[in-house]
Formats: C-alpha cells, structure tokens, sequence
C-alpha cells in the first residue's frame, strides 16, 4: 500500500488522491462495461454500519449485494449451495476488504479462484495484491461510502441506460453480450 | 462450403457415437477460408475407445431426482381420473369421493398382509408423494431474481427491507384497531399454538357440594398417580389417604407437588388429592405433578395453558431405565476389561 500513500502526519496515513482518481475512474469504466453487457455485479462489505445502505443501493441498481456473513463454499461450492446451473457474479465490488475480525474477506481470494474480476476499496490496512482494480480509498466513514455508493449506483444506472438505448437503436435482442 | 462440410462432420459424430459407445474426436482438416467447388472433406475420425465403467455416470452423486411442473401437473390429472375410475368401481359417487373412501378402496381392491404400513399399496395426491422441489431462483438468462440471491437466507435478510420490522409488527398487533393490519402481519407468524391445542382439555365436573373439580393423571418412570384437584380449597393435599407432609418426608418432593400451583400462583386455592402406586418416592412425586398439572387445565385460560406448556409442567418426561444389553454389566457398563 506504500505506493498510493502520499506520506504520513501524526502517525496517520494519507492516501495520495491523484492516484485514487485514476484509479477510480479505471474502476467505474470497468463497472460501467459490465453493467452495459449485463453482467452480474455483486457488492460485498463486511462493515455493518453500511449494511443496509448498500443492500438499498444495490435493489436500487438492480444488482446484488452480500453484506452478511460469508459462507465458505458460496463462489467455489455454488452448485452444491444453490442448485445446477447458477450464473456466478460477473463483477464482484469490495466496499470494504476487511471482515469484521480484520482479516481480508474470504471472497477476495475466492473470486480469484474463479477467475471474477473484482474491484475493492482499500484502505491503508488492506492488501490490494489480490484485487484487479484497487481503489485506494476511504472504507470506513460514512461520508465515504455514501460517495462511492452514489458513484456506482451513478455508473450502473447510465451503463444500463445507454444500453437500453442502443437496443431501441440498432433492435437488438441478444442476450448473451 | 464450409458449412455443409461442418454438418456432414457432426453427422459424422452423431453416426458414429450412435453406433457404439465410443467417443470420437473429429478433425476438420480444411482451413476455413479455402473455397471449394464439391465438398471434399477429409475428416479424421480418431476413434477412442473407453470402457463402460468409465462412462458409466455417478448417478449418486446427481442428488435427488427432479420433477418438473408439468411431470406434476400431469400426475395429478392421472390422480383425479384414477379417483373418479376408483369411485365408479366402488358404486360410488365420484364428485364426493373422499380420501378416506379412496384409502378403503385401495385397502379392499389391494389387500396386503406387509407389517409395515408404509409399504402397502397407497394412492395420495402427488403433492404428497413427491416431494417439493424448490422454484429455480433465476431467470432465463441467470440472473437471480432476488437482490440478496447470494446471501443463500434470502427471505430472512429481506425482511430487514421491510417498510416494517419485527418488533413493530409485535406492537402494532397489540395496540387498538390491529384487526386492519392483522393479515399482513400474520404472513410472518407461523402458527405456534396449534401445540397448545392439542392439550385435551376436560370440562370441570362438579360434585354434591356444587364444588367444581377435575381429575388428571400422570405418569413418570413406574409410578402412575391420579388427582382430583378441588375449588375453593385452603391447600390441603392428601396423597393416598395420607398427609402429603407424612408422605413426602423430602422438602424436594414437597416442592414438586408444589410446582403447578406456584406457578399459576394458586397455592392456597386449591385441594388435592391423589392415589399413586408404583415407582419410588422421585418418581411418584413427579407423576403426581404431572397429574396436578393436567388437572388444573380445566381451571386456567388459554394463554396459561401455552405458559404452562411453555415451562414444561404438561411433558411427560419420556425417561425410563434403560434396559441391560448382554455382554454387558449393566445398560452402559461394561465388564471389567482383562488383559488375558
């Protein structure tokens, strides 16, 4: 984490804001295209004082949203947990990696198992080794994930806008982009 | 071109797995963009021959069988007109065929000498034959249509989504005018005291005096008791023809015939009497709470009932001693283990 860390004051670490932009932005655009392909986005975080924020936001979205306790075998024993032919999440999004024993969540390493891009808010505790778009960031005071759930839920609603409009536009029906 | 050499190819596939259980590898060796004038395909056929047992598929490990809608749909029309066939050969009528008319029809046409009741002949609706399947929880293109799909609880985490939450549920159900919200909130309960109601309760009886008693019974271990528990009492207790105090010389048997009346806060209220044989003194003192306990059932309202069903004044307490297996000292005691 030492690279998105601008420097430290008083034994607090402060996260450089320019590298979070880009980051950020490469985060959305990526969320934003698998939005408009329709794909399945997951949004998990462990921290419950949020909890029922980001499960509103995610019904909002009309995506999904794990904030409860992870059960082990959810990603790599789904078709035991939940029947033949279930479709796994195409994105899974980390509001925050940490679980409430402050251990990195259990979905980071399973959603690397099973080949799901992942992108996840790190904070300066966190180990963004295992995520494909790190966004370093701020996971836990309120202001902060009231922004970042303003921005996706923002990105997902344009994305699947814009391809409702392209579908008016050109007709098409196809189901499986 | 290429693509009648395709489907000649996978005709090709389909003829040869067909014919013998060997699974094929097909090579198309023509690249793709060369067009050509007659479909000349040479098409390698690597026949890879396995054995049986490799191909034969685990069938344990698929689960439970499935059962689609329509399988169901159409297995209860069979039902119905197998009903109706049933009621014309009884000289019945079909429209009021019951179940219970179906089962003597059954019992009389397939006569079974089996024990076990479970394996006679039996013709139910088939939503009690086969068990239920779960909905599938997704759409035609996989997208699961609850929000919290992959929590696995989602009904149970859904419900902190509710415009309404558990506890307000519970005090809307007691404030007045609850009767309009009474139904949307009854879809959550689930109907707890239908245990309550099972407890057959016995009318009081009333005796020469107009003074009402009832009669309960009880049984623990070897001993069974018989109470006949009286109004307007002062608390006496006599326990076959003797002073409960002389009978009962131990404080914690006292109490056990205390219990019931404790806990409906009717200690002096009542007289008891009550004949017990059998067992020995932990044992009559229980059977004879327990026949208190049903006694007094006929004196309290519903809601005692539940509460007293709740602290488990009406279980029979199923232990008995356990009998002696062979090869062994005594139930679980085994003998004395020699080296030689």
């Amino acid at each position: 984490m030492e690279q998105y860390l601008f420097g430290c004051r008083l034994e607090q670490d402060i996260l450089d804001l320019d590298q979070t932009m880009e980051h950020l932005q490469q985060a959305l655009n990526f969320t934003a295209h698998v939005a408009y392909r329709r794909g399945i986005i997951l949004f998990v975080s462990r921290n419950r004082q949020f909890t029922h924020l980001i499960e509103s936001m995610a019904r909002d979205c009309g995506e999904y949203a794990h904030c409860r306790y992870w059960q082990g075998g959810l990603l790599t024993n789904a078709n035991v947990q939940y029947g033949k032919g279930v479709r796994l999440p195409d994105l899974i999004v980390f509001l925050s990696t940490l679980n409430n024993v402050f251990q990195q969540h259990v979905a980071v390493r399973d959603a690397a198992k099973m080949n799901i891009p992942t992108v996840g808010i790190v904070d300066s505790n966190c180990n963004p080794s295992l995520l494909t778009y790190p966004v370093p960031g701020n996971d836990d005071s309120g202001p902060a994930v009231e922004l970042y759930c303003k921005l996706f839920r923002m990105t997902i609603n344009r994305a699947k806008d814009k391809r409702r409009q392209m579908e008016i536009l050109y007709g098409l029906k196809s189901q499986n982009d | 071109m290429s693509k009648m050499a395709a489907s000649s190819g996978r005709a090709l596939k389909s003829f040869v797995q067909g014919c013998c259980g060997c699974s094929s590898v097909i090579l198309p060796s023509i690249a793709r963009n060369v067009i050509l004038q007659k479909p000349a395909v040479t098409v390698l056929a690597r026949l890879v021959c396995t054995s049986s047992t490799l191909q034969r598929k685990n069938i344990a490990a698929a689960g439970p069988e499935k059962y689609t809608q329509e399988f169901i749909k159409k297995q209860i029309e069979e039902f119905n007109i197998g009903k109706r066939h049933l009621a014309n050969m009884m000289g019945e009528d079909p429209e009021t065929f019951t179940q219970e008319g179906i089962d003597r029809a059954i019992a009389y046409l397939f006569p079974s000498g089996l024990f076990e009741k479970r394996a006679r002949p039996v013709m139910k609706h088939p939503d009690e034959i086969f068990p239920k399947q779960r909905a599938v929880q997704w759409g035609e293109d996989g997208r699961p249509f609850h929000f919290l799909f992959y929590t696995g609880k989602q009904s149970y985490y859904s419900l902190m989504h509710c415009l309404r939450f558990i506890q307000l549920l519970e005090r809307i159900l007691a404030l007045p005018y609850c009767s309009i919200e009474e139904e949307y909130i009854q879809r959550f309960r689930r109907a707890l005291e239908v245990q309550s109601k099972k407890q057959k309760i016995e009318p009081l009886q009333y005796d020469e005096n107009e003074v009402a008693f009832s009669i309960g019974e009880g049984r623990r271990k070897t001993a069974t008791a018989t109470a006949t528990v009286r109004d307007n009492g002062s608390g006496n207790i006599t326990v076959n023809g003797v002073d409960y105090l002389l009978y009962f010389p131990v404080l914690q048997d006292r109490e056990q015939l205390m219990f019931p009346f404790q806990f409906l806060d009717r200690l002096g209220k009542h007289d008891m009497e009550c004949k017990v044989t059998g067992g020995g003194r932990s044992a009559q003192a229980g059977a004879i709470r327990l026949a208190t306990a049903r006694a007094l059932l006929s004196f309290i309202t519903e809601n005692e009932v539940e509460s007293m069903r709740q602290a488990g004044l009406l279980t029979p307490d199923p232990r008995v001693k356990e009998r002696q297996k062979p090869g062994q000292e005594g139930a679980r005691r085994k003998f004395t283990w020699n080296k030689r």
